[in-house]
């Protein structure tokens, strides 16, 4: 990382700062609002995180481009909402599982606040996984970009089923009351924070997994192949193989953080779930933080959702009405925006990769590249 | 063979390659009016790669590249083909989307007119393109690909024809008519540079010869001479 | 000894039945496909008329976009994600054009006064259409406006990271950030709420050889047939299109041709970004113009240029049909939901991706 790529994203983290905190204590002049407003907000931060480490995986180390990114967060969240939620009543609501009353029943110590939880995360994350296998085995060998606007169409295919099918999780209603993660350990003005310890833990925890794995052998060969595809095939790699796991893990990670979501939100519907808010936003936030690099993605989160929230403040303020009005599409605009700048003035982004490769692969592509040139 | 005047093309003192790596060095070659020269080499000497500099694919890191006396490096490919050269690549040599009348019409491009003339003029110098005009390239066989590559190349009547191995993965049947074809080419007024696996084949058509080694010039001399020069004979002739 | 003949002379059966079956596979194989379509086809117009011209119709636009879709990906090397959202900009132009309306604060729209609708009898229907020829003409000024903007991406985006080396993950990333602003723009400019050019009721019309259809799909099927005939002539016919199918097959060859990988890379834009301009143009005018349109648009286009075969642009234009008719059919049934016509066009991308990824009249390769 040069030093002055190292300030820009300094001064830039520090402006997105400002205005998080600056913005509401303006509005409200007082600390105590400016922390339960920024609480929630890290929160989200922290679960969008998640999911930029898992789109990262996919980008960063494969080179995978998924466009599709909101089908498995989206299946992912309602995951968590059918296995936390008391089974439907069929009345008001109709949806598939509900397993939150037998799993509560399970004789561990104070099962009901913990268990429920954790089987939901995990589940969320395999069905997300047993999601993107099928659907990305038999493509990836193929091109990336058939593989990405399948997988645009598998995301709205999902949307579709999440609107029709009511018997499944309740059509476009929705599905809400879900529960909230050790919510009766703790009193209700104080969750927000247990939610935030919560959500930072678990972004701690699959940072450092994926980081460990990143740099471990099977990393190593995740990077060649983004580097140089075919040098590692020539190296006796199962370059498919190895897409296909890092493609799988990505949309686990996507499928965990989506859990994270549901129980942040408390309800989901196939409204909350667009193409925008599901897939844009993640591009831009790794597009912006520089892929390939765990630091940059977390920074890109931050100062895209920082600027995202930024907006929400500025709607606060008394703004002529025909200003008011275009705030939030004013920051759609941005994101867009915000990714091919990135990509046109600097396509590291804000922090970018340290590491080169591993040496052995520079070799290997130096030789081919040589005995290529001269192949004549 | 001397000229009075500048020669068709030469290469001065070119050094050129891919990426970082130089893999043609300090390379030196003229080619005659009326000329079939033929540069020889093992794998890997960079024949190919001079071919794909002289012709612009790829940028001249040193030297220069002269056409009939007037320097021409760093001119692009479309331009230098407003120049009188042509090139053949090994592979990929035709539109393989479109019939063998668009592949000529295509070659002829920059023609403003007398194209459909042109194409005539082309079938009558090869009839077995002429036979079905409006078959896909894709679906050729080897040699007739090969010849339409050959034909597109010559709808501009260019000054040189430089050609990319035209022997390579033909039938020794159809290596013999596409060295025919190259000997009733430069009849015809063209003079021919090209690149060779099939050394003594194509000397044994050349007026002269290039022999050329890790990207640099080895020897030179005329078809017959390198035919029994020992050195030669030794390296690429298997003798 | 007796057995080694016995056991030869089975080898031999085995080896020539297996080469009857390759010779009939091979014989027929390539026309399996072909008899799928052709009898669906044929099927689909006897059984289910209302449907099939709805597919047709609707198909058409598909593959005109298709079409441009395909020429931008071969020519230009972009793997266009942002092709929806210039549909949805373009009809949104013509809107423009024709009522002058944008979003004004909050509630209502804000009306500039010039605008073609203010022309003597442009709202003035024609024939049964809902509309004068004040949409014929805003159309027309939509999908032209379409084509400097789509220059302009190219210029500024697309081309820069080409000259610097981008992987085609790269441009497709930033198309989908194109695609992005592209969508904000219209946000910004007209809201997000849907829009039809014309309100009011449609009127359908009796014509002979085609079942009660509204009368606006029929002007939709004349323009389509016109832009496709278009099309084909420009590409199939003058030396400019043969020379962007010959740059969109082999681009090195192409310059050694001489032929000017610069202009015909801009004429590229002009005549596939100007027919899906005018696609989109059209598609509004069958349902609706929305921001939101556009991204889910991707889906059926894309499926329609990879059924065709990417590359080769007389296969989009089928493939569109192919999505077009199926899509309405399959939903026609009546067995699944009208919302689940995305997914049988996904269903479709997936089944020609595996077997048979290089489409229909795709080259092989």
């Amino acid at each position: 990382m040069t030093r002055r790529g190292n300030l820009l994203a300094i001064v830039i983290v520090a402006l997105i700062t400002a205005f998080l905190v600056g913005l509401p204590l303006l509005r409200t002049g007082s600390i105590s609002s400016v922390v339960s407003f920024l609480v929630p907000s890290l929160a989200t931060m922290a679960i969008f995180a998640i999911v930029c480490i898992g789109l990262n995986v996919q980008w960063g180390y494969t080179g995978i481009f998924n466009f599709g990114v909101v089908g498995f967060f989206m299946v992912g969240a309602y995951t968590a909402a059918i296995v936390t939620k008391s089974p439907a009543d069929g009345q008001f609501a109709t949806y598939i599982g509900g397993l939150g009353d037998a799993l509560a029943a399970v004789p561990l110590p104070g099962a009901g606040a913990w268990l429920p939880f954790l089987v939901a995360i995990i589940a969320a994350a395999a069905l997300s996984a047993a999601l993107a296998l099928p659907l990305a085995w038999p493509i990836v060998r193929l091109r990336e970009d058939y593989l990405a606007i399948a997988l645009i169409g598998a995301a709205e295919v999902l949307r579709r089923i999440a609107t029709e099918e009511r018997w499944l999780v309740n059509g476009s209603r929705g599905l809400g009351g879900i529960p909230r993660p050790l919510a009766g350990w703790v009193n209700a003005d104080a969750y927000n924070y247990v939610f935030l310890l919560i959500v930072v833990v678990l972004l701690l925890l699959v940072y450092v997994l994926v980081d460990r794995g990143i740099r471990s052998p099977w990393g190593r060969v995740l990077r060649a192949i983004r580097e140089d595809e075919d040098a590692t095939a020539a190296a006796g790699k199962d370059v498919v193989a190895f897409k296909l796991q890092g493609f799988v893990l990505g949309a686990a990670i996507m499928g965990a953080a989506g859990a994270l979501f549901a129980f942040q939100q408390g309800a989901v519907s196939p409204e909350t779930f667009t193409h925008f808010f599901g897939t844009f936003i993640f591009w831009a936030m790794l597009i912006a933080g520089g892929s390939g690099n765990m630091v940059g993605t977390i920074v890109g989160v931050y100062v895209i959702w920082g600027l995202w929230s930024t907006t929400l403040q500025l709607q606060g303020f008394d703004l002529p009405a025909f200003v008011e009005g275009r705030i939030p599409h004013l920051r759609d605009t941005l994101v867009g925006v915000i990714i091919v700048v990135v990509l046109l003035v600097n396509p590291r982004g804000l922090v970018p990769e340290r590491a080169r490769v591993s040496r052995w692969l520079d070799r290997r592509v130096a030789a081919m590249r040589r005995s290529e040139a001269a192949g004549d | 063979m001397m000229t009075e005047h500048a020669p068709v093309l030469a290469a001065d003192r070119l050094t050129s390659g891919y990426g970082e790596v130089p893999i043609v060095r300090d390379v030196s070659i003229r080619v005659g009016h009326d000329e079939i020269v033929t540069i020889i080499g093992p794998n890997g000497a960079g024949k190919s790669t001079l071919l794909k500099s002289v012709f612009g694919y790829l940028p001249a890191w040193h030297g220069r590249v002269l056409v009939a006396g007037d320097d021409v490096t760093g001119l692009t490919p479309e331009k230098l083909v407003r120049r009188g050269l042509a090139y053949v690549p090994q592979t990929n040599n035709v539109f393989p989307r479109l019939t063998i009348r668009e592949n000529l019409a295509m070659g002829g491009f920059t023609l403003t007119n007398g194209v459909k003339d042109r194409i005539d003029w082309v079938f009558e110098l090869f009839p077995v393109l002429a036979e079905r005009p409006r078959e896909r390239a894709g679906r050729l066989s080897g040699g007739q690909r090969q010849t339409l590559a050959l034909a597109r190349a010559l709808m501009l009547e260019p000054v040189i024809l430089l050609l990319d191995e035209p022997s390579a993965s033909l039938s020794p049947k159809m290596v013999e008519t596409v060295f025919a074809s190259v000997i009733e080419i430069n009849r015809r007024g063209t003079a021919v540079l090209m690149v060779e696996q099939n050394a003594r084949r194509a000397l044994a058509i050349s007026h002269r010869g290039y022999v050329l080694a890790n990207g640099e010039n080895r020897l030179e001399g005329s078809g017959s001479e390198l035919l029994e020069s020992d050195e030669v004979r030794r390296l690429y002739l298997g003798e | 000894m007796a057995q080694a003949v016995e056991k030869s002379v089975v080898e031999r059966e085995v080896a020539l039945a297996r080469q009857r079956t390759t010779r009939w596979s091979q014989t027929l194989g390539p026309w399996v496909p072909w008899l799928l379509i052709g009898g669906f086809a044929a099927w689909s117009a006897v059984a289910r008329t209302d449907q099939f011209v709805v597919g047709v119709i609707v198909g058409s636009l598909y593959g005109l976009a298709a079409v441009g879709l395909t020429l931008i990906y071969g020519i230009a090397r972009v793997s266009h994600f942002a092709h929806g959202d210039v549909m949805m900009f373009a009809a949104y132009l013509a809107f423009f054009a024709l009522t002058g309306a944008v979003v004004g604060s909050q509630t209502g729209d804000v009306v500039f006064p010039f605008h073609l609708g203010q022309l003597p009898g442009a709202t003035e229907p024609i024939w049964r259409f809902s509309f004068g020829y004040g949409l014929v003409l805003a159309i027309l000024i939509g999908a032209t406006l379409a084509v400097p903007v789509l220059l302009a991406i190219d210029r500024f985006v697309y081309q820069p990271l080409l000259r610097r080396g981008s992987s085609t993950a790269i441009l497709a990333v930033a198309s989908l950030g194109v695609a992005i602003s592209m969508r904000g723009v219209m946000l910004l400019i007209w809201g997000p709420t849907g829009r039809r050019y014309v309100g009011g009721i449609r009127t359908t019309v009796d014509i002979p050889g085609l079942p009660r259809i509204v009368a606006d799909q029929f002007f939709i099927m004349l323009a389509a047939g016109v832009l496709a005939t278009a099309a084909y002539v420009v590409l199939y016919r003058t030396r400019l299109g043969t020379a962007m199918r010959a740059m969109a097959d082999n681009a090195d060859l192409a310059r050694a041709s001489g032929i000017d990988i610069a202009a015909t890379r801009r004429w590229t834009w002009v005549v596939g970004g100007g027919l899906t301009a005018a696609a989109g143009c059209l598609l509004a005018l069958q349902s609706q113009l929305s921001p939101e349109l556009g991204f889910i648009l991707l889906l059926p286009i894309f499926a329609s240029a990879i059924l065709g075969g990417i590359g080769s642009p007389h296969g989009a234009f089928l493939g569109g049909l192919i999505v077009g008719v199926v899509g309405e059919v399959a939903v026609g049934l009546g067995v699944i939901s009208p919302g689940y016509k995305m997914a049988v066009i996904f269903v479709m991308l997936i089944a020609v991706i595996l077997l048979r990824p290089r489409g229909l009249l795709g080259a092989q390769s």
